[in-house]
């Protein structure tokens, strides 16, 4: 069976680094890339695909963002901010220069290098392709490693979709299969329309073979496990990136409780054969 | 001639369909084509045919006031095209555009609604398979109505 990896241990998990704001690009309406870097280079930290980090804004709050920038660079830690809250609204209006506290990296991680000889297929729904992000990355960088590689993104709209430059250049490749379909679209959307399960039954994968790495909100996860189950991936072969109220990230405070597991220290990515007992439970 | 016969019996959607059956199809069925931008059918026409679409992307869209057509739907290669032609009053409720060159093969509903109340076997084989395509769209349907990627995670 499939593991994801184990978090590293961290150093004075609690005690932020200090980042500056060296980067910022406007993803949607709501959403921006905030790239970041450390202010002492002994502060350089690298991570693993999947993982996210505690970002400080001071004065305002902490919350867990997932690493959505490439895993090959330690210089820069890119995050993918939606502006929901107080502090993520201020974190998506920092300029350049800004510092930011950070901890981390914490959690889990996709089973990138143990997915080497099968086929990978990731699916993600809305903001949820931004820790998905450092994994095709990975992946991209050994490519000969892995046989199909499939990523099938959803989002409400063609206005909501993240990485659009990116998403086109990935689709524009012949060793990647990219598929992405919006809600609802009007105008000169020449794409698919429909939720991101629709993609799933005529996706070029092998079942047998396959690895899935999944995210976006737990109730698309819910119906794409079930999608996933009918073309032939096997539970232990599915991993899905969980989200849960997380403070502490190091799995002290309690507020990240999933059933017997700490979405913080033992996930975020867990193999949907751990969590699938309770998955459903509405009270969790 | 080369019949589409064994076009027919590879599709998905008559996959272990009985001979007779099938050849009832075939004589109800044509080859199609259908250029970028042009209309399949239009909201409100007599709905007399369905499409196996073999290659390209239609588009099921709602005309809607200041917002011009609204695409609800993307049909593409595989996919079935249209039920409208089995019930009452047998008329389009979308308008269906090709969105690229499109190639589909068209069967003539009428002709099979009639062999359908001929033949009550083949009318249930053909219900009984538009009702899990009509299931499939519901349930997606109904995700779309829950507007899932609204509260996608925000770490």
């Amino acid at each position: 069976m499939l593991q994801v990896a184990e978090p590293a241990a961290a150093v004075g998990p609690m005690v932020p680094r200090l980042f500056r704001v060296r980067g910022r690009r406007r993803e949607t309406r709501d959403t921006v890339t905030v790239d970041l870097q450390a202010v002492a280079p002994a502060d350089e930290s690298g991570f693993t695909p999947g993982q996210f980090n505690m970002l400080y804004v001071f004065g305002i709050g902490e919350v867990p963002i997932s690493i959505s920038g490439d895993p090959g660079r330690v210089d820069i830690l890119a995050h993918t901010v939606r502006a929901v809250g107080a502090v993520t609204r201020a974190l998506a209006a920092m300029k350049r220069g800004a510092l930011v506290g950070v901890r981390g990296p914490f959690g889990t991680s996709w089973p990138v290098d143990e997915a080497e000889g099968s086929d990978v297929v990731i699916v993600a729904g809305g903001v949820g392709l931004a820790p998905l992000r450092p994994a095709l990355y990975r992946l991209l960088a050994r490519r000969e490693k892995f046989g199909r590689i499939v990523l099938l993104y959803g989002a409400r709209t063609p206005g909501d979709l993240l990485h659009m430059r990116e998403l086109e250049r990935w689709r524009s490749r012949m060793d990647l299969d990219v598929a992405v379909t919006v809600d609802a679209a009007a105008g000169n959307w020449r794409g698919s329309v429909g939720v991101v399960t629709t993609l799933i039954p005529r996706a070029p994968f092998d079942p047998a073979s396959s690895v899935a790495l999944v995210c976006g909100p737990e109730v698309m996860m819910r119906f794409t496990v079930r999608e996933l189950q009918a073309r032939g991936v096997r539970d232990d072969r599915m991993f899905l990136s969980m989200e849960r109220n997380m403070k502490c990230g190091i799995g002290l405070c309690g507020h990240s409780q999933y059933g017997p597991f700490f979405i913080c220290r033992d996930g975020p990515v867990f193999p949907y054969g751990q969590i699938a007992p309770f998955f459903r439970v509405r009270e969790i | 001639m080369q019949t589409l016969e064994p076009v027919l019996a590879a599709h998905p959607f008559f996959k272990d369909l009985k001979p007779e059956h099938l050849q009832v199809l075939v004589g109800c069925a044509s080859n199609v084509r259908f250029d970028a931008g042009q209309y399949v059918f239009k909201e409100g026409e007599e709905a007399n045919t369905f499409y196996l679409v073999r290659h390209g992307t239609v588009a099921l869209e709602m005309a809607v006031p200041a917002r011009g057509g609204v695409t609800v739907q993307t049909i593409n290669e595989g996919d079935v095209l249209g039920w409208s032609w089995l019930f009452p009053p047998y008329r389009w409720h979308f308008d269906a555009r090709a969105t690229e060159l499109t190639r589909a093969i068209a069967l003539d509903g009428k002709c099979l609604r009639d062999k359908c109340e001929e033949d009550h076997n083949l009318g249930y084989e053909l219900v009984k398979r538009f009702a899990q395509i009509i299931e499939r769209r519901l349930q997606a349907t109904r995700l779309q109505l829950l507007d899932i990627y609204g509260h996608a995670p925000g770490r």
